[in-house]
């Protein structure tokens, strides 16, 4: 297990006590520190305020409505904490929780994961260092969704390239896609230009441009999911 | 009604026209029939009637004053509109019961009247439970006011009738008892009156004896006709019109499939949160802890291999069960609403699907299923038959119907019959009071219309 030089700070929100409590012993057991855990968006306002941690873990879907209350208490304590580091859980695939909260503070140290992702405990680990090194997590099956409709300009990409992009959006680095593909990390390199080519995004040294490639897909994907739906220029009506 | 029919008469007037009516149990059943009426009429008379026979009384008699008739007529209106609806029904009631006498057809039942506990649906809008909303009920049903009128007939017809009936019969037994009386009388007594004269001696008494002997054979067909007639006004006035009976059951059948369906609905509701709030809980905790404990085995020794297993099992039922709670009930339906769960049934879907939902709000909790379910199998149907490169599915709020559209532009020619899950989409509609509309020609496109009744003060997902 490798130890990390300054111990990680972490506040949980999440309403079902058991899932609460195994997260904060997964949390310790990889020698983070828990210092909050609480069961819904108004406590996790004050937990934050007080605790000032490292990194938010919360449920997306807590009381009172049981919608997206932990969402919105997510970009909005993102927007008032741009450092902090968030990793949103949810029960299931919505595209436009993904793209709010990849939104929020340029795409970096934040995460969207199904909530089932907790029990490959290895993994999910992985996936809150690299939010808490502000990198970004999103969830393997939000992705392939995404790819598996084919959509334009999604179709002008070779299969290796959405496998390609596929890794980058769950937030990998070039060198980490390389390993997974058994190719050179130059080849990782030029396909990540193809893609961001062929997406017509700028070709500027912004590292950024990574997390803006999945941010069009999220954006995309959006059409006719209501009226609530998230604008290609990612402002909510 | 008095044809010959085949089989046996069912009523005293079909009755009228057996060969062996005289011998049968028919003028007895008529006759117990005429009996009851006069206790029966009692009550009606006290409430109903008594004004209106005073004003007869007092018009019979030359008075014709206008102010006394005025306030008869006022009396007799006021009591009837004020008591009838009270009196009518538990005394229709109990003249549904002796109908059986002269009348074996199933007696309209007392389904027509909510505000019999046990008995019958509550209309819709009407609160059974409530005194003054059964009290309204009661009040402006037809079939109450329908009671009425026969307990007005009842309260004044009926017994003049009867009782004219009943003293032909006691005239015809007097007019055959006739010589046995005189001679029973010591000799010079009183001449006994027969009707339209009488008689002093057995002589003069025996012509009325033997027109009583020769009346005789009439006597079942006149209490069989009376009461037979008495039966046919109070089976028109209290079992009401057949349609219209008809109609109100069809009714009641619709409302109570649309309730079943409901209670359906909320059942899936509280097993799709039971299970999420319960068992997904402990088993995500559960499969966690099985994570964490392999963690710390060492990678070769049997425990970690049987932790390992258990884990991997455990994943697999998370999916299982998590399926297993999307297939009652989405969870995302539930949480989000109607727009939202499309998406993720477009996102599933192997053919490209646009959604494109315009809806102001969050729809009843059984609505929104069944527009999800139509649009599940509808987007089913598409993958697996029509061979579409593209579909749509639209959703629209106009008034109180909502509509879901669902297009594709694939080969056509989806056929009902065929039994492509269309029938069971059709119920499903149904059930909900809405209508499907399927175009399909061959070669394509086909567009499934479904329309639903959208009434916002029916439970809502919050």
């Amino acid at each position: 297990m490798p130890s990390q030089p300054a111990i990680i700070r972490v506040v949980i929100a999440e309403d079902g006590v058991l899932l609460r409590e195994g997260l904060a012993g997964l949390l310790e057991r990889f020698g983070f520190q828990t210092v909050a855990s609480v069961g819904d968006a108004e406590a996790l306002r004050n937990a934050v305020a007080t605790h000032a941690p490292d990194l938010v873990i919360t449920d997306i879907r807590m009381p009172p409505s049981y919608t997206d209350e932990g969402l919105r208490a997510a970009v909005e304590l993102r927007r008032a904490h741009p450092g902090l580091a968030v990793i949103a859980l949810s029960q299931y695939v919505q595209h436009r929780y993904a793209a709010d909260l990849l939104d929020s503070g340029d795409g970096r140290g934040v995460g969207y994961l199904l909530k089932d992702r907790v029990v490959d405990v290895e993994d999910f680990v992985a996936a809150l260092r690299r939010v808490v090194a502000g990198g970004t997590a999103v969830d393997p099956h939000v992705i392939s969704r995404l790819l598996r409709r084919r959509r334009d300009p999604l179709s002008a990409l070779s299969p290796r390239e959405r496998e390609v992009l596929a890794l980058m959006a769950e937030g990998h680095s070039n060198a980490a896609i390389a390993r997974q593909l058994v190719v050179s990390e130059a080849a990782v390199g030029k396909h990540v230009g193809n893609i961001l080519t062929k997406l017509h995004l700028p070709q500027t040294e912004d590292t950024n441009r990574r997390v803006l490639a999945v941010l069009a897909y999220l954006r995309s994907d959006d059409q006719g999911a209501g009226p609530a739906g998230v604008g290609l220029d990612g402002t909510r009506p | 009604m008095a044809r010959v029919r085949r089989g046996r008469p069912r009523t005293a007037l079909e009755a009228l026209s057996l060969r062996w009516l005289p011998v049968s149990g028919w003028p007895w059943r008529s006759a117990g029939y005429l009996l009851t009426t006069l206790p029966m009429a009692v009550p009606p008379f006290v409430v109903l009637a008594i004004p209106w026979l005073v004003l007869l009384a007092r018009l019979a008699a030359g008075n014709y004053q206008p102010g006394g008739i005025v306030v008869l007529v006022l009396l007799g209106v006021a009591m009837t509109a004020a008591f009838g609806p009270l009196v009518a029904p538990p005394l229709a009631r109990l003249e549904r019961l002796r109908l059986r006498l002269v009348d074996t057809r199933p007696t309209g039942t007392d389904d027509q009247d909510p505000t019999w506990p046990g008995v019958g649906f509550p209309r819709p809008g009407s609160e059974p439970n409530r005194p003054l909303s059964r009290l309204r009920v009661r009040y402006t049903s037809p079939a109450t006011w329908r009671e009425v009128a026969y307990a007005w007939l009842l309260g004044t017809v009926a017994p003049a009738l009867t009782l004219a009936v009943l003293l032909v019969v006691l005239m015809l037994a007097t007019f055959l008892a006739s010589p046995f009386l005189i001679l029973a009388q010591p000799p010079g007594g009183a001449p006994v009156a027969l009707g339209f004269g009488s008689a002093e001696t057995v002589a003069e008494a025996v012509p009325y004896a033997i027109a009583g002997i020769l009346a005789l054979p009439l006597i079942p067909y006149l209490l069989t006709l009376a009461a037979g007639g008495h039966a046919a006004v109070a089976r028109a006035l209290l079992s009401g019109d057949q349609t219209e009976r008809l109609r109100a059951e069809l009714v009641e059948v619709a409302q109570s499939r649309l309730r079943l369906a409901d209670a359906f609905e909320a059942e899936r509701r509280r097993i799709e949160r039971d299970l999420h709030d319960g068992a997904q809980q402990k088993l995500v905790s559960l499969t966690l802890h099985l994570g964490l404990a392999r963690l710390d085995l060492p990678p070769d020794s049997p425990a970690a291999v049987s932790v390992a297993t258990a884990h991997e099992q455990a994943k697999q039922l998370m999916n299982e069960l998590r399926q297993l709670i999307h297939g009652i009930r989405p969870q995302i339906l539930t949480d989000l609403g109607l727009p939202a769960a499309l998406g993720e049934l477009a996102d599933q879907s192997p053919v490209p699907v646009t959604v494109d939902a315009d809806l102001s709000g969050r729809l009843p909790s059984q609505l929104e299923h069944t527009a999800y379910f139509v649009a599940a199998e509808a987007l089913t149907n598409v993958a697996k038959h029509s061979g579409a490169t593209s579909a749509t599915v639209t959703v629209r709020q106009r008034g109180t119907v909502l509509s879901l559209e669902i297009a594709d532009n694939g080969r056509g020619g989806a056929d009902p019959s065929r039994g492509s899950g269309l029938t069971g989409l059709a119920d499903r509609v149904a059930v909900a009071g809405g209508r499907l509309l399927l175009s399909s020609p061959d070669g394509g496109p086909t567009v499934l219309r479904v329309e639903l009744p959208c009434h916002r003060n029916q439970p809502s997902s919050e």
